[in-house]
């Protein structure tokens, strides 16, 4: 390689914990020329964070790294913060994956924007707001000249991104380090975002290291790739090569990661066992004393949905939708409006202790396999808690049985079930939530993003075993997510809401291979222009 | 802004009126009164009492009067110090216990705000356990501990400060007392403002901040400092009104005419008016602090929003 301008080689990044130290990154060496865009691809956990904020000298205060990174011929490491601080933020600069809160919401964001051109080139106030305004409208935010004066929390979560970009760029660097920049944003927004990083580097001529766990944005994006594992680089080559001929056993299981399989649409005949007409749930703002009217908003306005016997319906939309709202309204869990009826009874306006008949067949598998388990209690325990509520009469010998059957069904040890749930791992625990709900033998199950927290090879392994549940038991699944992959191999029916409202539904296929909506389109093609197709990922691996 | 600050103090009258109204009959459901001596006074120059200070009337047109003359800026005379009514011992003391208030709010957040940040900026570090260690004995060690050995140490062994009293508002008479004051509450704004920079450090925004090479110092002031100091805002607004309205202990350590030894002998000798005097002006600063704690903690952080 030619002029590398950033090269790594034995990196080491250990962390002190009280059990001992762990070793994050493990001899990790790797070369960025100039203008290249280096790809680093790993599952949460594989290192390909740390070992950039170890160059950037990031790391938390029990971080201690070793080994070299150089930038040019200055070596970083071990470099006295002075100095270093005349590098990044000039020489090289990071997004971060996190556009909420990498802004100090206290002030404007032209001030941040500005205060690198301040700190690195010497600019007056009044020039470095003339560039920032400049910068704005590169990245594409309108009205920058009104928006300079924006605070962090007036804008979206994507203009937040641009502003990061705006704020990298500043200096015009030679190397963007861009840390999972669109993982937290929705799919037409990343889209966005990652033409806009293009674009900016085809213009720039940067180097970009992108790390990322999505293969489709290193396939689209990137020209080298670092596959990351445990620490450790353990597959390295140039974009085309590592996808059509993977070496490496990890790297072909990452590429045969993306869920496939269609799911075949129910009978005519099956019966309608969940029905919503008409559904609405809306919430006020603000309001109160002296504080003049709430404003009204329909969270999910005028919905009708209908799920019969062993179909899967996938809702579909981007944050704010109204999907999970609508999730919970069929089930009854908030306030909304609507006939919502359940096989042939009409639970539109059952209370709490009637709905309690309905609810072990309507269960429910949350977003966040963290949130959703309580810390203090054994997952034995867990999983049999409905069982106190709606079979009363089982001794503690009976739940305990039905709780090996229930581990058993979703593969988990049920040696482990006086253990508690900060023990397993995220794939574990959703398959803990999900044994929680099919204990109870329930006919229909809301999934909502049951799969979104985890990485790609633990979300096929989840999307399997709901296929199978299914299967084995005629389960009915209303399955809301985002991600459209997951959702195509899991749903034989789709519904795209947007702003609270269907915009579009049909058979999965339609819906794929034809979106009529505008939006749809959008959404399709923002997901699958870098997502790899099920199909084609399937014959590379 | 303005209409903000409108709203707010007619969004207190009610507030007030019920602290006054709760007030006056619980302080009247409390057996005795203020002419009931340890020696009997003659049963008929008690009734006379009772009929000049209108405490033969029903209870309620008692209340209505009270009202009525507050509405008119009285608090009425005092029973006990005769020759004062309650609006001339307010207007003598509130003064002086506002000084020492003031004062030890001031030397307060100075002292913790600094000790706080200097901590959380060496975090597990000698000066960092000595900061928290102290503030915890400054929390646990009452003021009546700490005043009379300040008064001795000071005042009677090294002479450098007046042992005591007013001395008319002379900056040296004032030292001992403010610093009382503000010893717990310097205790309080170290450990909070530590906590609050340690999790701003933290933060994902000062990340970015280090991330583009800002200088430490300017990482600390700019990107860590307002956030650090909100907590203690929230903090100061009813520990402020607590300050300012005096303090019973310090006061009659140091033989300072203020009003925080009010609240107590009032009480005791069922001073009504005096009782009553004294909550309306505690309950008017609270109001007052903490309005001034919203108008703060927006101006320091735009996502709160006044309207």
């Amino acid at each position: 390689m030619t002029d590398p301008v950033l090269s790594v080689s034995g990196l080491d990044v250990r962390f002190a914990t009280p059990d001992g130290d762990v070793h994050a990154v493990k001899g990790v060496s790797l070369q960025v020329a100039r203008g290249e865009t280096v790809a680093i691809v790993g599952e949460s956990g594989s290192g390909k964070s740390q070992t950039m904020m170890a160059v950037m000298g990031l790391l938390a205060s029990n971080g201690r790294v070793a080994g070299s990174a150089r930038y040019r011929d200055q070596e970083l490491v071990g470099l006295p913060l002075k100095r270093l601080n005349t590098i990044r933020g000039s020489r090289i600069t990071m997004i971060f994956q996190e556009p909420m809160t990498s802004l100090d919401p206290l002030y404007r964001v032209g001030r941040q924007i500005a205060e690198p051109l301040i700190h690195h080139r010497g600019l007056g106030r009044r020039q470095a707001r003339a560039r920032v305004v400049e910068l704005l409208r590169l990245v594409g935010i309108p009205e920058p000249e009104r928006r300079v004066d924006s605070y962090p929390h007036e804008l979206s979560g994507g203009q937040r991104q641009r502003v990061m970009i705006a704020m990298a760029l500043a200096c015009e660097p030679d190397v963007l380090i861009a840390d999972e920049p669109t993982t937290a944003l929705d799919v037409t927004i990343q889209a966005q975002i990652l033409d806009l990083l293009a674009d900016l580097k085809a213009r720039l001529g940067m180097a970009i290291v992108f790390i990322t766990h999505d293969l489709g944005i290193v396939r689209r994006f990137a020209d080298r790739v670092y596959v990351m594992k445990s620490g450790e680089v353990v597959e390295e080559g140039p974009v085309g090569r590592l996808f059509a001929a993977p070496a490496h056993a990890y790297t072909r299981m990452l590429l045969a990661a993306e869920p496939t399989g269609r799911k075949e649409p129910p009978p005519d005949t099956a019966p309608v066992l969940l029905e919503g007409r008409n559904v609405k749930v809306g919430f006020r703002l603000g309001g109160g004393f002296l504080a003049g009217p709430p404003i009204e908003i329909n969270a999910v306005d005028g919905v009708t949905v209908r799920l019969v016997r062993g179909q899967t319906i996938g809702i579909v939309g981007e944050s704010g939708s109204g999907k999970s709202t609508l999730g919970r309204a069929l089930l009854r869990l908030n306030h909304g409006t609507g006939q919502i009826r359940f096989e042939h009874h009409d639970i539109s306006r059952a209370d709490r202790r009637e709905m309690r008949r309905y609810r072990r067949e309507l269960q429910l598998v949350f977003q966040d396999p963290f949130g959703s388990l309580s810390p203090r209690l054994t997952v034995g325990q867990i999983i049999t808690e409905g069982l106190l509520v709606h079979e009363p009469r089982l001794t503690r010998a009976d739940r305990d049985r039905r709780a090996v059957e229930a581990m058993r069904e979703v593969g988990l040890d049920p040696a482990t079930r006086n253990r508690y749930p900060h023990e397993f791992s995220g794939g574990q625990r959703q398959r803990i939530a999900i044994a929680r709900a099919i204990i109870l033998k329930p006919k229909v199950v809301v999934l909502d993003e049951p799969t979104s927290a985890l990485d790609r090879s633990v979300q096929k392994q989840i999307v399997d075993l709901l296929r199978d549940l299914q299967a084995r038991h005629g389960l009915s699944y209303l399955f809301i997510s985002h991600d459209l992959a997951v959702v195509r191999a899991l749903a034989d029916h789709i519904l795209v809401m947007k702003a609270g409202r269907v915009v579009e539904e049909g058979p999965t296929d339609a819906i794929f291979d034809a979106p009529r909506h505008p939006y749809t389109q959008a959404l399709m093609s923002a997901a699958l222009g870098h997502a790899t197709r099920p199909d084609t990922a399937h014959a590379a691996g | 802004m303005l209409s903000y600050i409108l709203r707010r103090f007619l969004g207190a009258i009610p507030t007030l009126f019920v602290i006054i109204t709760a007030s006056f009959f619980m302080m009247r459901a409390a057996p005795g009164g203020p002419f009931n001596l340890d020696r009997p006074l003659d049963p008929t120059v008690m009734a006379n009492l009772n009929r000049v200070f209108h405490l033969d009337e029903p209870l309620f047109t008692q209340y209505l009067r009270y009202l009525r003359n507050l509405l008119a800026g009285d608090f009425g005379p005092s029973f006990i110090y005769r020759d004062f009514s309650v609006g001339d011992l307010f207007a003598n003391g509130l003064p002086v216990s506002i000084q020492l208030g003031g004062g030890a709010i001031a030397l307060a957040l100075l002292v913790g705000v600094t000790a706080g940040v200097y901590a959380a900026l060496r975090q597990n570090s000698f000066a960092d356990y000595f900061v928290v260690a102290t503030a915890s004995i400054g929390t646990t060690i009452p003021t009546f501990v700490v005043a009379p050995i300040l008064s001795l140490v000071f005042g009677v062994w090294l002479g450098w400060l007046p042992a005591g009293g007013w001395g008319d508002g002379a900056i040296a008479n004032k030292i001992l007392p403010i610093v009382t004051l503000a010893l717990p509450q310097i205790a309080v704004i170290a450990r909070l403002t530590r906590g609050a920079t340690i999790e701003a450090l933290r933060s994902d925004h000062v990340r970015t901040a280090r991330a583009y090479g800002l200088p430490a110092r300017s990482v600390v002031i700019t990107h860590t400092l307002r956030a650090s100091i909100l907590p203690v805002i929230s903090y100061l607004g009813p520990a402020a009104a607590a300050l300012v309205t005096g303090s019973v202990v310090v006061e009659t350590i140091f033989g300072i005419p203020g009003i925080g030894r009010f609240f107590v002998q009032s009480a005791l000798n069922r001073d009504y008016t005096l009782v009553m005097g004294t909550v309306v002006v505690i309950a008017i600063f609270v109001v007052i602090f903490n309005l001034i704690v919203d108008l703060l903690y927006a101006w320091l952080d735009p996502r709160v929003r006044l309207d």
